[in-house]
């Protein structure tokens, strides 16, 4: 997995496109979900990868051999109808144990632990990473920013959550990040990740304002050590716009 | 009315006076906010002996309001919250501006529709569409259609005209004391002003199966919920009402979906007992709207304000918009709601050819959604600035509520 390749980069299962799929887009697209797929297949392609996008409803089989999947946030009743589909579907656990990438935000990434509560009930969760989530007395809602674990290797993370969820982490996974504004998880660590699969409380397009959060998903997927750079300069503005109004909150 | 009633309406209108006289703002709010402090049913006193329509839902609400309020004119005088100040503090200013006039058509904000339904028992209630809107503080869809439909259930006098084309609302306004022998509210008057953003209706609220969509029609593929037939459509150019007949629809206001704002509004004039016929013509007196739509000459540019609050309200500004150069402006100030993560949520290919500029204070959220959507644009600081970046001739202004709110204050409040 950790080889320089050159480009342009073929996708693992021997074939040139890189698989992006989008879970359940009908059930768990609450907060610009659709972001996350735009920006990983335009960061993609400008590094010359052919992209495919894949949106499955939540009426549909689950392709098992795509390289990312993604899951978005949504309300309690899609989440705990998203997380039955998923789990009688059978799909993403056998993608996952392939080596496929995860990235979930939100409802999906709660959706992706043992259990979460949804309108007041216990659900269970895919079990895929150990993690699980219950009601906390508030609810979370504005800018989330942390330093991400260094193992990543990864600028501060930058978002915005709107959560009623509190997310307790087993020692089967790492934080994604140390809280430094926002809740996050329960106010001190913000979302979690264990070998390719990566959750996260910042929701809708997170990787709008990570755009190097961005990339790992594509390392991962394309087992390509370095990507060539992009011009980033407007995420960058805007990384600095929101690190600024947090400043000045402070 | 009571005295205390009697004293808020007075304060109440000469507090509004104050407000506007002090250039502190258009009093549209200030005056009902003293006034219920003084007499907390305040309200429900201003609204006895008024025929009152309520006019509510995500988008195109105070445009309705107004064309709804012309053509109710054709009775009488009118009480409207023509500035969209429409929660309870808004209504009460402008009943007590309005004096005793036998009929009102206010403007509500969804999540305040089961209480002013509660406080003014209006005689009509049109429901136009839900979709998201504010993600950071507003109820989320399905769970605003529940509010709707509880408000309902303990008005089974009110007469509804909604929107058969937006399943939420069709659900909402289908409450189950309607489908039932024991209770026999009047039914529902249907119309059909179509429903351009669908991201917020895939799932039944009634049962959580999918909705599937063919044309014009939808209809849930596990119970009994789907389209039923409107009585009031929007053909050609013109509304057909519910006897068949057609009637040239004559606007002042750009798009297919203000077509379908008068469609409604003659709908709820009839519950009044208005003819189209006589009301159609009023409808062309309705030029701009507290700003929107509004045409103002600076410079050699003809700037024209659209307002665009949330995904399903660009997608409509996109379509009313000419091809000319465009400014867009963002904020997320409270009244905007402060996440912006719905720029995602709207596809802005239909600007590709367009000379693009934006600005507000969230302008590089913009340019990333942008830069992502293939779309050139180019960035200003001010308002001026983007005036001295086009050419003479049209230029488009697409805002988000406060940033269209900056912007019509740089134009001196137009109206």
């Amino acid at each position: 997995m950790s080889t320089d390749r050159a480009y342009p980069v073929p996708a693992p299962g021997g074939e040139s496109t890189l698989r992006i799929v989008w879970i359940y887009p009908d059930l768990l697209s609450t907060y610009g979900d659709r972001g996350n797929m735009l920006i990983l297949a335009r960061r993609a392609q400008l590094r010359g990868i052919p992209v495919e996008t894949i949106e499955v409803r939540s009426d549909q089989r689950l392709p098992t051999t795509a390289d990312i999947y993604l899951i978005g946030g949504g309300e309690d009743g899609p989440q705990a109808l998203g997380a039955q589909r998923l789990i009688a579907d059978g799909g993403l656990h056998r993608a996952v144990a392939q080596g496929s990438v995860v990235f979930a935000v939100c409802a999906g990434y709660q959706l992706l632990g043992g259990s979460f509560f949804a309108k007041g009930t216990k659900c269970a969760g895919l079990d895929l990473l150990d993690l699980h989530s219950d009601r906390g007395s508030t609810r979370a809602v504005g800018e989330l920013a942390g330093d991400i674990d260094p193992r990543l290797g990864l600028p501060p993370l930058s978002g915005f959550e709107n959560h009623g969820g509190r997310t307790h982490l087993g020692p089967g996974v790492s934080p994604l990040a140390r809280v430094t504004s926002g809740i996050g998880n329960e106010g001190i660590t913000e979302g979690a990740w264990r070998g390719k699969l990566l959750g996260t409380y910042a929701h809708g397009p997170a990787l709008a304002r990570n755009p190097a959060l961005a990339d790992l998903l594509l390392r991962w997927a394309t087992g390509v050590h370095q990507l060539p750079p992009l011009d980033d300069t407007w995420s960058e503005r805007l990384r600095a716009e929101r690190r600024a109004a947090l400043a000045a909150r402070a | 009315m009571p005295l205390r009633a009697k004293v808020a309406s007075s304060v109440s209108r000469t507090a509004a006076a104050l407000s506007r006289a002090a250039g502190r703002g258009d009093g549209s709010v200030i005056g009902g906010w003293i006034g219920l402090k003084i007499d907390p049913d305040l309200l429900a006193h201003l609204s006895a002996g008024r025929a009152i329509a309520l006019i509510s839902g995500t988008n195109g609400k105070t445009t309705t309001t107004r064309l709804t309020a012309a053509a109710v004119g054709v009775l009488g005088p009118v009480a409207t919250n023509s500035l969209g100040a429409n929660m309870p503090t808004g209504h009460t200013s402008a009943l007590a501006k309005a004096g005793n006039t036998p009929y009102a058509v206010l403007e509500v904000d969804e999540h305040y529709l089961p209480q002013v339904l509660e406080a003014t028992n209006a005689r009509v209630v049109a429901l136009l569409n839900l979709s998201r809107d504010q993600l950071d503080r507003a109820k989320e869809v399905s769970m605003m259609a529940q509010l709707w439909r509880a408000a309902l259930v303990r008005h089974p006098g009110v007469r509804v005209v909604a929107n058969a084309d937006d399943p939420m609302v069709v659900w909402a306004a289908t409450p189950p004391a309607n489908r039932s022998e024991a209770v026999q509210p009047a039914p529902v008057t249907w119309f059909s002003a179509g429903q351009r953003w669908r991201d917020d209706s895939w799932v039944c609220p009634e049962c959580g199966s999918p909705i599937e969509r063919m044309a014009d029609q939808w209809w849930c593929t596990g119970c009994w919920l789907r389209r039923p037939e409107p009585q009031w459509v929007v053909e050609d150019d013109g509304v057909v009402d519910p006897a068949g007949a057609w009637h040239k629809v004559v606007l002042q206001l750009p798009g297919r979906v203000n077509l379908g704002n008068a469609a409604t509004a003659l709908a709820v004039a009839a519950e009044f007992g208005v003819r189209p016929a006589d009301a159609v013509s009023r409808l062309a007196g309705v030029t701009s709207v507290a700003g929107r739509y509004a045409q103002v000459v600076r410079d050699g540019r003809t700037i024209r304000l659209l307002l665009a609050k949330n995904p399903a309200s660009w997608l409509e500004a996109f379509d009313m918009a000419e091809v000319a150069p465009t400014l867009l402006s963002i904020n997320a100030r409270d009244p905007d709601g402060l996440d912006t993560s719905w720029l995602f949520d709207v596809d802005f290919s239909p600007l590709r050819g367009r000379q693009v500029l934006i600005t507000g204070d969230r302008a590089f959220d913009l340019a990333v959604r942008l830069e992502v959507n293939d779309v050139p644009f180019h960035h200003v600081r001010t308002f001026s600035d983007a005036i001295a970046s086009v050419p003479p001739g049209r230029l488009e202004v697409i805002a988000n509520y406060t940033a269209f709110q900056d912007i019509r204050a740089e134009l001196n409040r137009v109206n």
